[in-house]
């Protein structure tokens, strides 16, 4: 018995050695898969590279545990502050700037809070608490909650103390914080390119944009193969190379919705 | 809420290839865990049954209570097992589909095992002392009861396919709703609803019940004919 | 091959749920003459006859057979038979199957078993939408086939119909003119004299009279039994 189980486990293990080799692992963010980026920019990268890239997409702090755990080769997230600290810990080799979106401020037409057309997120957020107007926030380790808690601090306001009833924390992703801000007729920050692919608008629309603040840098980064050596640091770094590569930012500037360009391509050299 | 349904219908009815990989990956899925479930829970399920052991209360007791296993619980246990950061890891089987049918095993294994349990338990009370009269002891005489009663095992079988079938918690964490490789049908209808595409999402979940209603029915057929033919 | 006969019950008692429902009964039972247990409901007749044939282990006292495997060399008919979800041979091949019998010989053997009961015809039948009657019939073709030393019998008529009941009987005298030793539990009357040799009369779980058929009937000696005779006594 001992011995089948064994000649079982290796046979499973040398045919996933060899299916292995076909593939990357990439763990990335809600916002990144569901605005559509990488259904276009993917098929562009492995018809050249001849492999596949498999995006797993949660959260920033779930794409970094990924990284940290040695389940991704490469992090693709957007928390500038979370993406050093990965590679100061060792688990990342070198974080590459890629692009930026921006986020925006959306909320009911009716704009309880009269912050409608402005273009100071921060006094937007303050006349929102004032007015105890309903607020849906992420909740959830993600670059945008992070995001917006950065955003609270800018504002002079603990939202941890100071958070009421009109603070919904729904803990989830930004569709379906969307969806429940659709359903509550409560402002949300959300990054440009969900809410641009996003159809259950209800009431929603943008509030508030085009502030320097609401800024949303996305990095790229290779999971460190000295703390995980199975990591497929060749492909990683294809990978890697081409998305910084004048044809991989092109190809990030080409995506558009509705004739309107999500993402803009900023790496450097 | 029609009008959501009937586009939803329409835009599944035009869907192309994509949809069907979707629905043939889920069918793949589900059905090879409750294959590998039943595999491994009938036996169980009737040695418990048929079994006189001590803490025998106590197993019955806590295979049952594992029938409500949530799945996003088993999801992250096998999760963490097959982590490179875990026991399995070197397998490299997160994010694909044997990870998927896995966990779905794992999940289906003691609705399959209890209610087979209580099946040959039932009619091991019908069968026993003309087993025992004939001179089948212990295991020849739970597996003669549970091919006996096979046909009524389909029961506990098609509640195993409706757990896995429906169950988006699992196998969303350990396949990671990959585009292409481990999108299901649960999976993807929790993805176009947090897009807040809600006809689309709609849609394949009509497909998804149509699919479970139409195997349920096979079930039924199957079971009826049996029972005129063997009695 | 030592015969497993006599069986010696020694002191036997049974409770079950605190109530005692056979007390100390001692018996020899012997090879030849067919033994009828008779009594009244509740007597204890299926109870001793369990403890017999093994199903039961007595609480108290001993049962024991007399030379090597006597697990194999009996067989028992149940008041109502339990047949597989299969055809009709395939139960009686089941049963040779577990008796250890090869492959090649079943099939023959499960046959012969059949023709025997007058179930030849419907051998490939499932044996679940047979009649009561030829259900009986079958569990008794069964027991043929493995040519048990000890047949016992449990109320094997009580669910059938005169007909049936006939069929039943025949069968049951072909097998103690074959030499099988049988034991019976019934409480019709007439079916101990149409088929017994002896009768062991229990009342309340003990043996109250044992004779022979002829001395039994026309008069029994107990005063338990004058009265389940004369018909006061349906109830223990």
């Amino acid at each position: 018995m001992g011995m089948m189980l064994k000649i079982f486990l290796a046979l499973l293990l040398s045919t996933n050695v060899l299916a292995q080799q076909r593939f990357i692992t990439v763990a990335s963010t809600t916002s990144t898969e569901q605005s559509g980026l990488f259904k276009h920019l993917l098929p562009m990268f492995e018809s050249k590279a001849g492999f596949q890239v498999r995006v797993v997409a949660l959260g920033t702090g779930q794409s970094l545990d990924m990284g940290k755990r040695g389940d991704a080769d490469v992090v693709f997230v957007h928390a500038k502050a979370l993406e050093e600290k990965f590679v100061a810990e060792g688990y990342g080799v070198k974080r590459f700037e890629v692009m930026y979106n921006d986020f925006v401020l959306v909320g009911p037409k009716s704009d309880p809070a009269k912050v409608g057309g402005s273009k100071d997120i921060v006094a937007a957020l303050q006349k929102i608490k004032a007015a105890q107007a309903p607020f849906a926030s992420r909740g959830d380790k993600s670059g945008t909650h992070f995001a917006e808690l950065q955003l609270w601090k800018m504002a002079g306001i603990d939202i941890a103390k100071d958070k009421g009833p009109w603070y919904r924390d729904t803990g989830s992703g930004m569709g379906p914080t969307l969806n429940a801000a659709s359903g509550m007729n409560a402002y949300a920050l959300t990054d440009r390119g969900t809410w641009l692919s996003f159809k259950n608008r209800g009431e929603l629309v943008i509030s508030v944009e085009g502030d320097q603040r609401l800024f949303n840098q996305y990095g790229v980064i290779l999971v460190n193969p000295a703390k995980h050596p199975h990591v497929k640091k060749d492909k990683g770094q294809a990978f890697i190379d081409w998305i910084v590569s004048p044809e991989g930012q092109a190809a990030i500037a080409s995506y558009k919705i509705g004739g309107e360009q999500l993402f803009f391509p900023n790496a450097k050299g | 809420m029609l009008d959501a349904i009937l586009s939803g219908l329409g835009l599944v009815a035009t869907l192309d290839l994509r949809l069907w990989e979707i629905v043939g990956l889920s069918l793949a899925v589900s059905l090879s865990a409750v294959a590998l479930a039943t595999l491994l829970g009938l036996p169980l399920g009737a040695a418990i049954a048929v079994g006189r052991f001590p803490g025998r209360q106590a197993v019955i007791v806590v295979l049952n209570a594992l029938m409500g296993l949530p799945p996003v619980v088993v999801g992250l246990f096998v999760y963490l097992l097959l982590s490179r950061a875990g026991p399995l890891g070197e397998l490299g089987l997160l994010f694909t589909p044997q990870a998927m049918v896995i966990a779905q095993t794992v999940l289906v294994l003691p609705i399959i095992a209890a209610l087979a349990r209580q099946s040959v338990e039932d009619a091991w009370r019908e069968y026993e002392e003309q087993l025992r009269s004939l001179g089948v002891e212990g295991v020849r005489g739970a597996f003669t009861v549970l091919w006996d009663i096979r046909f009524s095992l389909l029961t506990a079988v098609l509640a195993g396919l409706g757990r896995a079938s429906a169950e988006v918690g699992a196998v969303m964490i350990v396949g990671g709703n990959i585009d292409g490789v481990t999108r299901v049908m649960t999976t993807t209808i929790a993805l176009e609803t947090s897009k807040g595409d809600l006809p689309l999402a709609l849609g394949l979940g009509m497909v998804l019940i149509a699919i479970v209603l139409a195997l349920n029915t096979a079930a039924h057929l199957v079971k009826d004919a049996a029972q005129r033919r063997f009695g | 091959m030592s015969a497993i006969l006599p069986l010696r019950l020694e002191e036997v008692s049974f409770a079950a749920g605190g109530r005692a429902i056979i007390e100390r009964v001692s018996l020899v039972l012997e090879a030849g003459p067919s033994s009828i247990i008779l009594g009244a409901n509740g007597a204890g007749k299926s109870v001793l006859m369990r403890l017999m044939h093994g199903l039961l282990a007595p609480t108290a006292g001993r049962v024991a057979w007399s030379g090597e495997g006597a697990r194999r060399r009996q067989a028992m008919v149940f008041q109502r038979p339990v047949m597989l979800r299969r055809s009709a041979i395939a139960n009686v091949t089941y049963a040779l199957e577990v008796a250890g019998v090869p492959a090649a010989e079943r099939e023959r053997l499960a046959t012969d078993a059949l023709s025997e009961v007058g179930l030849r015809n419907v051998a490939r039948r499932p044996a679940r939408v047979l009649s009561g009657g030829e259900q009986q019939r079958l569990a008794l073709a069964r027991a043929w086939a493995l040519h048990p030393e000890v047949l016992f019998l449990d109320e094997p008529t009580a669910s059938l119909d005169p007909g049936a009941t006939r069929e039943i009987e025949t069968i049951i005298k072909a097998f103690d003119a074959a030499g099988t030793k049988i034991v019976m539990s019934t409480h019709s009357l007439g079916q101990a004299r149409r088929l017994g040799d002896e009768v062991i009369f229990l009342h309340q779980g003990r043996v109250a009279e044992r004779a022979p058929i002829d001395r039994f009937f026309p008069q029994p000696a107990s005063p338990e039994a004058v009265a389940f005779v004369k018909g006061e006594l349906p109830w223990a």
